[in-house]
């Protein structure tokens, strides 16, 4: 990244930088993370800035919280080629790229409105991760395209 | 078997299904051996759908093993219609019985119903999704007329929908089975079900029609295309007619076809077909009394 494009939004000093996230899809992200501002937290955001490896990209940067992995996990589903870079006093301390899990809990919604888990029921969310998609451990519903969709607001 | 529920016919191995079906034979041949194997077991029936022959052979069964059933009724008259969770029911009635059969009209009700239980849970129709001890008798009844290897079995008519369908296509990549699916396009296998049947390596061919399989065919498993299915009166309309068989339409097939369907019928077996070699539907329904007895007995029957 040129620092040019750097600049776009402003370095931060401990924290996570999600780097290389589809264009479009940096709002999801925040909704994966749970971050809505509501708690004070201090987010900066990219979207579609200009990117060598994928033309257009998407950066989060987020101050003072560093990423489970169970986090990065989940993004891999709407961010399969993002970077987590972990920031400690302005330098990069960790880097890596998002691995898929192969299960995810309680963060999508089945699409399908007759699966045991769209009722009032005692029961979390459970996802395989598949190459392509997910699937609903319930009603074993595939979804292959708009995952970002399914994420619980 | 050494499953604690049993919520799909994906669980079931190849030795899994023949020790029910052998055991079923048994039962079959000699009744009275098992009459009294079960006396004082209690088996929860759960039917949140009507059913009548799931429900009445599954309490066949289990009075024909001297045990007894707990009916929790219509859904009208129970705590359903105060807005009690399915889970809280099955924990409620878990504490009344020794094993639950469990209806219900959305899919993955059974798997998260098993959840929450520690007494043995069976699966008997969790909406679209699975329906494995139809599975079971359907297999009993094709290993009794045709035998489950090297056979070329046909499914015809709501394949999207119908969880008889599913179960079986399922269960059958246990065996050297080819499996034809015949539908109108609207009502398809669903893609989950293909591309688990891709991943077990089974044939998926899908025809619109029947004709040009039929002759090669030992078994056609028929089922009711659903009108209510369909979004348009007119589109039920152009291929209801071509999902319909008579005994006219089977002098095509081969002699030894066996004709099975889970029922209930409407019009997409005609009733002449009754009378020919081919229909097997009725035995197919009686199968399923020794069947669950078998079941029931392998599943709740360890410590008798």
């Amino acid at each position: 990244m040129s620092a040019d494009h750097e600049l776009r939004v402003s370095k931060i000093r401990n924290g996570t930088v999600i780097d290389h996230v589809h264009g479009g899809q940096a709002l999801n992200v925040l909704t994966i993370l749970g971050i809505d501002g509501s708690e004070g937290e201090e987010v900066s955001v990219g979207i579609n800035v200009p990117s060598d490896r994928l033309a257009r990209k998407d950066i989060v940067k987020v101050e003072g919280r560093e990423l489970s992995q169970d986090e990065v996990d989940v993004l891999s589903l709407i961010a399969p080629d993002a970077t987590i870079n972990i920031v400690r006093e302005y330098d990069v301390v960790e880097k890596h790229r998002v691995e898929r899990p192969a299960v995810v809990d309680g963060v999508l919604s089945c699409p399908n409105p007759n699966c045991i888990t769209t009722d009032s029921e005692p029961v979390t969310s459970t996802f395989d991760v598949l190459d392509d998609g997910v699937r609903c451990a319930y009603c074993e519903t595939i979804v292959r395209e708009d995952i970002a969709d399914l994420i619980d607001g | 078997m050494c499953h604690e529920h049993l919520i799909t016919s994906k669980q079931l191995s190849r030795a899994d299904i023949e020790q029910v079906l052998d055991r079923a034979a048994e039962i079959a041949a000699d009744p009275d051996a098992v009459a009294g194997r079960h006396v004082g077991t209690l088996l929860g029936l759960l039917f949140f759908e009507p059913s009548t022959r799931t429900k009445m052979s599954f309490e066949t069964a289990m009075k024909r093993l001297g045990g007894d059933v707990v009916d929790m009724g219509s859904i009208e008259s129970s705590s359903v219609t105060k807005g009690e969770s399915l889970a809280d029911t099955v924990r409620v009635i878990e504490g009344y019985a020794d094993a639950l059969v469990l209806r219900h009209p959305k899919q993955g009700s059974a798997t998260m119903a098993s959840e929450f239980v520690d007494v043995p849970l069976v699966n008997a129709g969790d909406g679209a999704g699975h329906h494995p001890t139809q599975t079971l008798l359907d297999l009993y009844t094709i290993r009794e007329s045709a035998g489950l290897d090297d056979l070329t079995i046909g499914i015809m008519g709501d394949l999207k929908y119908g969880r008889t369908v599913h179960s079986l296509a399922y269960a059958l990549t246990n065996f050297d089975a080819q499996q034809h699916f015949i539908s109108p396009e609207s009502l398809r296998l669903p893609r989950e079900v293909v591309y688990d049947l891709h991943q077990e390596g089974a044939s998926v061919r899908e025809h619109d029609g029947l004709e040009a399989v039929l002759p090669s065919l030992d078994v056609l498993y028929v089922t009711r295309i659903q009108r209510e299915r369909f979004p348009d009166e007119n589109e039920y309309q152009q291929v209801a007619g071509e999902y319909q068989i008579d005994a006219a339409d089977l002098e095509a097939a081969n002699d030894d076809l066996t004709v099975m369907h889970p029922l209930p019928r409407v019009d997409e077996i005609a009733p002449d077909v009754d009378e020919t070699s081919h229909a097997a539907y009725f035995e197919q329904a009686h199968n399923g009394v020794p069947v669950r007895m078998a079941l029931l007995d392998l599943l709740i029957g360890g410590s008798q």
